[in-house]
This record gives structure tokens, C-alpha cells and sequence, in this order.
């Protein structure tokens, strides 16, 4: 079975650094992997080739067996691979609602013509985009926030914001930047807890973490990542075991 | 709410029907002038207002739409009003083809080009581009509009003409900012690498709000040119376009009322303070002085989008 994600000896460089260093990894369809590493592995790097927003130097990615590096990021979402920021990245003075609509965006049709012209079928279109925004919402917890404006939410719900938003686009494959950043212990419990039920919908995830617990309890499968180089890969036993691994967080740990 | 809007538009529209009867011809033209820069202010409001690209070169594209208009006009004859799908498509397509190098511009160096693109336009309509645009004195005997028989001469016909297309702007651009193609614009402005991020093809907007913005302000050239009969390059000048833009910055950029409103102080204030005319720039800088400090978003600025939201699931309904 081709995997859904294929990665093959990829590398990026700005300037003299070397941030992603002939990185290969397959990620296989209906798993949660993470992508772990100290702070400037190399891991936003990844993501930002996976989605387009930088082109390789070297080096193939393929979804689904197909090449995609060289798209434009927004034909990369409309084919199936949706993501978050490690920054949070909301449309800020828009609503919860509206910010989740982005997402429902690349399936829609309606052009400026349509739109003008309120047709039938626009209207249809609209309702349907604004129900499936709210169940995205209340999917991951926010159907109560709908009209409020995404700056004013807690930065945690933010992070959710973020989340509904890519799953609006209906992804096959879902890549989230450390989701757990800036959430308490309670919230990051209840993020294990969507990031699974996210899986059951036949959504392939693949995450970003630094914090290894949230890694070992919600990845089945786990790269490990240290200085832009591929220094790891297995079940979340096999590389906390990893002499690699154990030194490449304790280095960091110590300074 | 909805209908709320539409019983005041409606009502708005009837009143400023009846008005015309009562106002001597020259006031009756300051409205057609507060209807045309209105218009035009909507138009480049798609490109400021919603997208947050600043655009200081509209004036180009009123141009574009007023000379091909024209040009066809006198030397074919063909009616006025059929050229309107031909000066629109020609100004939209004019930006398109000059906005494609451009847009990916950051905002303040996409303002200088624009800048660029409106004054090699007039450069070029004085020059007398191809031997077709009559150079400094431009063109003449342009033919009035004619709907159904009627010829349409007066101010007070004009007037008609004028804001009845203002009346159909102000609803299609109603309709389209609340929609799919609206918002996209306004994630645009908001964060281009999120709306990108999110599945927006933000080059494709970009040049498709340039293209649409310059199409309709190509349709109000026509309007401009068989109101006047003849046009000439002065009238589009650099000082038109800073005249559009501010009055959207003043008004409320990305809301329709406040254009509106920025068109009528904007065109309406120099004209009822005449006597003050030296003085008007002054008045109208120190304005735009205090509207930067105290309210950046303009006079009535844009509203957050209602949604009727049907049943929330997950949430216990009374
Ligand atoms: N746009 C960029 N320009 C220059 N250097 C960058 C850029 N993005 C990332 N880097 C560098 O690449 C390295 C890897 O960064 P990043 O992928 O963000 O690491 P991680 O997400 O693992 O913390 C870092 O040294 C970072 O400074
Ligand atoms: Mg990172």
C-alpha cells in the first residue's frame, strides 16, 4: 500500500543553515504520528514544506504517490492536507464563525457572479458552509463562541479555533504545530482526547510536539528530529530508549 | 435586520427620487458628481477597503473605461450604453494584465506603482497613444445615452441614470461581501499566509478584485464621458485617484455607508463652503489629520457579518 505521505531525502537551507537535512519518512493513512525534537530541529520547516509555503532545495514529497512540491499552498489544502500554526494564525477582528468558513472556502463554488447575484444555488451554498462551520465548531468544543470575535478567545480555545478551521477543509491529512502550546494540563488532556476522535473520522494526523508525554500518550508512531536530521523513528518505546534521542533532549536540557 | 436594511434603502432611494424637482440644476449636478465618486469609491473599495491593497492609481482604469467607450462612440457609432460590457471588460482586463507583476507587492510599495500605473496612463492618453486618443485635447462629440428612445441630456436626467446605477451597485456589492468571494477578500487583508494557509488562492483574488474593481469604475468612465461629451486627460489625473481614496479612508474603508458618506463630504463640503474655496484643502487636511488620531476606521466603519445560524448542536435549544 502506497503511504499517504511520502517524504524522500528532503533538504532546505537558508543561507549556510542547513534546517532540514535529507529527511525521508512515510506516514501511513489512518495513523497519529509525531514529529518530535529540541526547539530549531528543523520540525515548522517540515511542515512548511509539506504545505507549500517553502520549496525544497532537494528532495520529493508525495500525498497519495503524487508529487506536490511546487504547488501553490492553497491547492495543496483543496487536495487534502490541512494545518495549523505554531504561531496562531486567526483572522483576528473576524468572528469564530467566520474563521472557521475560511476553511469551508476551498469546497465551495459560488463565484463573484453568483454572489452579486444571490442565486438559488449561492444561498444553498452559504447555509450548508455555515452549518458544517458550526458542527466543526461544536465538534472541538466552541458551539458557544460562535459570534464572538477569535481575538477575544483564551489562547488555548484559539488553538481549537485553529483546529476547526483545518478540519472545515476537509482534510485527508492533518498537521498540527504544537497544539499544546500555551494550554493548562486540563486543556492539553482534552486535546489527547480530540486529537483521537479527529483520527476516528479517517483523518491522518501528524504532530508536532516538543513536550514528549503529550507524544508518548497520543502517537502511535514517532520521528525524531535533531539539527535538521532524522535521528530516530519508531513507537513512542522504541525512541524514548533511543541513546540518541535520551542525549539529544538531555543536550538541550542543559542549556 | 435584513429587512430592516432593505425597508431603509428602499426608503432612502424613494426620497432621494422625489429630490430633484426641487433643486436648481447645478445642485442637481453636485449630486451627480456625489453619484459618480460614490461609484467609483465602491469600486476601488473592493481593492482598499476589502483587501487592504492599497491602489492609488484607480483614476487609470476610470480612464481606460471612459476612452474605449468613447473612442468607439465617435468613431463607430455605436450607442452609448451598449459599450458598457465593453469599457468594463477592457479597464478589468488592463488591470489584470498590470496588476499580475505587481500584486504580490507589500502594501507600501504596492501603493508607488500604482501610483506609476495611473500616471503612464494619462502620460500616455496626452501623448496620443496609437493616434486614437485625441492627446491633451482629448475627445469630443461623444453621444449622450439614450434608454428606451429617451435621450438622456439634463442634469436632472443624468440623475437618474446616475444614481440608479449607484442603487444597483450598492446591492450587488452588498450581496457580494456577503459571501464566499467577500470574506475571502477580507481574510486576505486580514492574514495572507493564514487565508493561503486555509485554501485560498490569494494571487487568484487578488487579481480577480483588481480586475472587478477596474471593470465597474471602467462602466462609470463611460457614464462620465457621455455625461461631459468630451474628455480629456486632465480629468484623470493623480489627484483624482487620492480624491477616491480618501474619501474611503474618511468615510470607512470596507463599509458601504461610509463610502457613501465619504463621497458626499468629500465632493458635497467644498461645494456648500464655496466662499472658503482657498481654504478647503486646509480644511480637508486638518480633517484627515483628526480622523487618523481619533478614529482610524473611518466614520462608519465596516461591520462584523450576521449569520443565521440554525441549530447549534450540542446546545440545548429553549
Ligand atoms: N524563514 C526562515 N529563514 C531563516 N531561517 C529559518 C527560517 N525558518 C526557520 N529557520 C531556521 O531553521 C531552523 C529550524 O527551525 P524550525 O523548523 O522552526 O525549528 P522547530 O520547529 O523544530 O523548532 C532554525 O535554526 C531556524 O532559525
Ligand atoms: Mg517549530
Amino acid at each position: 500500500m502506497t503511504p499517504l505521505l511520502s517524504l524522500q531525502d528532503l533538504t532546505k537551507t537558508f543561507g549556510g543553515l542547513v534546517a532540514v537535512n535529507r529527511v525521508s519518512f512515510d506516514v501511513a493513512a489512518g495513523s497519529i504520528v509525531g514529529l518530535i525534537g529540541p526547539n530549531g530541529a528543523g520540525k515548522t520547516t517540515v511542515f512548511n514544506l509539506i504545505t507549500g509555503n517553502y520549496k525544497p532545495d532537494a528532495g520529493r514529497i508525495l500525498f497519495e504517490g503524487k508529487p506536490i512540491s511546487g504547488l501553490l499552498t492553497s491547492k495543496i489544502v483543496t487536495l487534502g492536507i490541512a494545518r495549523t500554526f505554531q504561531t496562531i494564525r486567526l483572522f483576528q477582528s473576524m468572528s469564530v464563525l467566520e474563521n472557521v468558513l475560511a476553511g469551508c472556502h476551498c469546497r465551495m463554488r459560488a463565484g463573484f457572479l453568483s454572489s452579486m447575484l444571490r442565486t438559488p444555488s449561492q444561498r444553498r451554498e452559504e447555509r450548508d458552509a455555515v452549518a458544517k462551520a458550526v458542527r466543526e465548531l461544536s465538534f472541538v468544543g466552541l458551539h458557544e463562541q460562535v459570534n464572538q470575535l477569535s481575538r477575544n478567545l483564551s489562547y488555548g480555545n484559539q488553538r481549537l479555533l485553529e483546529i476547526a478551521r483545518a478540519l472545515a477543509t476537509e482534510p485527508r491529512f492533518l498537521i498540527l504545530d504544537e497544539p499544546a502550546g500555551g494550554m493548562n494540563e486540563q486543556e492539553t488532556a482534552l486535546l489527547v482526547g480530540l486529537i483521537g476522535r479527529i483520527r476516528d473520522r479517517g483523518i491522518t494526523v501528524l504532530l508536532i510536539e516538543h513536550d514528549m508525554s503529550l507524544v508518548m500518550k497520543a502517537c502511535e508512531e514517532v520521528v525524531v528530529l535533531e539539527n535538521g536530521e532524522l535521528i530516530a523513528e519508531g513507537t513512542p518505546e522504541q525512541v524514548k530508549e533511543d541513546p540518541k534521542v535520551i542525549e539529544a533532549y538531555l543536550g538541550v536540557a542543559e542549556d | 435586520m435584513k429587512n430592516r436594511n432593505a425597508i431603509l434603502f428602499i426608503l432612502f432611494s424613494a426620497g432621494l427620487a422625489t429630490l430633484p424637482p426641487f433643486l436648481n440644476a447645478y445642485w442637481v449636478d453636485v449630486l451627480n458628481s456625489i453619484g459618480i465618486y460614490a461609484i467609483l469609491g465602491l469600486s476601488l473599495n473592493l481593492i482598499v477597503g476589502h483587501t487592504g491593497l492599497f491602489n492609488l492609481g484607480h483614476a487609470a482604469f476610470f480612464a481606460i473605461g471612459a476612452y474605449t467607450a468613447a473612442i468607439l462612440n465617435t468613431t463607430f457609432g455605436i450607442p452609448i450604453l451598449w459599450l458598457l460590457p465593453v469599457s468594463a471588460l477592457a479597464a478589468g482586463l488592463f488591470a489584470a494584465v498590470v496588476a499580475r507583476p505587481i500584486v504580490h507587492l507589500r502594501g507600501d510599495y504596492l501603493c508607488i506603482v500604482t501610483i506609476g500605473v495611473g500616471e503612464i496612463v494619462r502620460i500616455a492618453l496626452v501623448n496620443d497613444i496609437f493616434g486614437i486618443t485625441g492627446g491633451a485635447n482629448g475627445i469630443f462629440d461623444i453621444s449622450r445615452p439614450s434608454v428606451f428612445g429617451l435621450i438622456i441630456r439634463t442634469p436632472y436626467e443624468f440623475f437618474y441614470l446616475i444614481w440608479f446605477f449607484l442603487g444597483v451597485t450598492i446591492v450587488l456589492f452588498h450581496f457580494l461581501e456577503n459571501s464566499r468571494f467577500g470574506r475571502a477578500l477580507n481574510y486576505l487583508r486580514e492574514d495572507e499566509v493564514a487565508a493561503e494557509g486555509s485554501g485560498i488562492p490569494t494571487a487568484r483574488y487578488k487579481l480577480g478584485v483588481f480586475a472587478l474593481g477596474a471593470a465597474w469604475a471602467g462602466m462609470v468612465g463611460l457614464i462620465f464621458a457621455s455625461k461631459m461629451t468630451i474628455i480629456a486627460p486632465e480629468s484623470f489625473s493623480f489627484w483624482e485617484s487620492v480624491l477616491m481614496f480618501t474619501l474611503i479612508i474618511l468615510g470607512g474603508a470596507g463599509s458601504i455607508p461610509g463610502v457613501l458618506l465619504g463621497a458626499a463630504l468629500i465632493v458635497g463640503i467644498p461645494e456648500v463652503f464655496r466662499d472658503l474655496a482657498n481654504a478647503r484643502m486646509l480644511v480637508f487636511g486638518a480633517a484627515m489629520v483628526v480622523m487618523m488620531i481619533f478614529r482610524t476606521e473611518g466614520i462608519i466603519p465596516q461591520r462584523p457579518r450576521v449569520y443565521r445560524i440554525e441549530a447549534i448542536p450540542g446546545e440545548e435549544r429553549p
